[in-house]
């Protein structure tokens, strides 16, 4: 995906494909150019991030299949907050603007980002998606990716945390099939257990096995948006991690999430040369 | 997912390393991906058809070689060669291990036509 369809340009990072103007005699192809996209992403990213941080809101990358439940589990952490802490949305997605829609309708401000074709987020999107909200006296920003276990785990956006979600529907080897994704995880959230009854395949415990077994860490969290159940744990990780945001804040640090981009990089050590020498042609 | 852009700065290297010796072509290049790397062997075979077009690197030959993940044990201490999807120690079965080899791309051989004359390498 990505590169190799042409997707991983997006409306947000176009502008580095074209050479300013005068410049197009220096050699800078966009084949050249778009070699370098990943590296600019994470040099925007890190922009953002220190924009995240001059304001002081922790940022939250909420990254799971389509159909998980994100927007419900937006929905329902606004209802459940009531107000306690000042939040806002960016919604990722093809195209509609259905989902900020449903979190206006609920008195939060969001923002729609409509990729086209683009299967994920990048840091370019983020940045210009960050115009049209105000970061004053916010709490939480959630940046709701593109529904997609496979490409959002690779772009760095800016933001503090990733959050995971598998819904008791989509089989509890997820994890297993997708370590790249859910290593990237600082939280992973099993969605949807109000329809657990009915699926006695769907194990939790195997679920949670499957993130333990790719040596992770993180936590694992049962919820129901739907029935309200589990929301409480989930707050309480909100909060908890917002105070150790803040504490870090207050050293002048910062929080990263849990990826691993050191994988897509080419490491830069010394190859192996063979010559094969061929007799000179005259 | 970003073969193609990765293949792109393989070539950059390749390309700087038959330069600085004097190559006449490449004839091959291998790259070791780690399982855990996000890339995709055939996808990176196939993009290097294309990054290779043109180059000097045009009749070059790719060996992809898959590494497999390699955890070091915080527990035991133990190293274990595992799978992308079990990171646990084999030795304690412990999950507190640390990826130490498996998701990285580097580029480990190439090839290089040069002339006999010993003196242009």
């Amino acid at each position: 995906m990505c590169d190799t369809c042409g997707c991983n340009i997006t409306d947000g990072n176009r502008h580095l494909l074209t050479p300013p103007k005068g410049r197009s005699s220096l050699g800078n192809s966009p084949a050249k150019i778009l070699n370098n996209l990943l590296l600019h992403n994470d040099q925007q990213a890190d922009l953002n991030r220190a924009i995240f941080d001059s304001k002081g809101v922790l940022t939250i990358n909420l990254m799971s299949s389509p159909g998980s439940g994100k927007t419900a589990l937006l929905e329902a952490t606004i209802r459940q907050l009531n107000g306690s802490l000042k939040i806002a949305v960016i919604e990722g997605d093809l195209e509609t603007e259905n989902d900020a829609d449903r979190i206006r309708a609920l008195g939060v401000q969001a923002h729609q980002i409509t990729t086209g074709t683009a299967c994920h987020l990048d840091a370019h999107l983020v940045e210009k998606a960050l115009d049209h909200l105000n970061l004053d006296e916010l709490d939480v920003l959630f940046i709701e990716n593109v529904g997609n276990l496979v490409c959002p785990a690779s772009f760095d956006l800016g933001h503090h945390r990733n959050v995971a979600l598998l819904s008791v529907t989509e089989g509890d080897d997820k994890p297993a099939k997708y370590p790249v994704m859910f290593r990237a995880a600082d939280l992973m959230l099993i969605s949807k257990t109000d329809i657990l009854p009915y699926l006695p395949e769907f194990s939790p415990d195997r679920a949670e096995g499957c993130l333990r077994n790719l040596a992770s860490k993180a936590p694992a969290l049962r919820l129901s948006s739907k029935s309200g159940e589990g929301l409480e744990a989930w707050i309480a990780w909100l909060h908890s991690e917002l105070k150790s945001y803040r504490n870090a804040r207050q050293q002048h640090e910062t929080v990263k999430p849990n990826v691993q981009p050191e994988g897509r990089m080419l490491h830069r050590a010394e190859p192996e040369i063979r010559f094969v020498p061929v007799k000179k042609s005259a | 997912m970003h073969e193609l852009s990765l293949c792109q700065n393989l070539m950059d290297q390749v390309n700087d390393l038959a330069r600085k010796h004097g190559a006449r072509s490449v004839s091959s290049v291998k790259v070791q991906i780690g399982q855990l790397a996000g890339v995709e062997p055939l996808l990176l075979e196939s993009a290097f058809t294309i990054a290779r077009a043109g180059t000097i690197a045009e009749q070059a030959e790719m060996i992809t070689e898959v590494v497999a993940p390699l955890v070091f044990c915080n527990a035991c201490g133990k190293q274990s060669e595992v799978t992308p999807s079990n990171l646990l120690c084999l030795a304690c079965g412990g999950n507190d291990t640390r990826l130490i080899r498996g998701d990285e791309l580097i580029l480990a051989r190439v090839e290089l036509v040069v002339d006999e004359d010993p003196q242009t390498h």
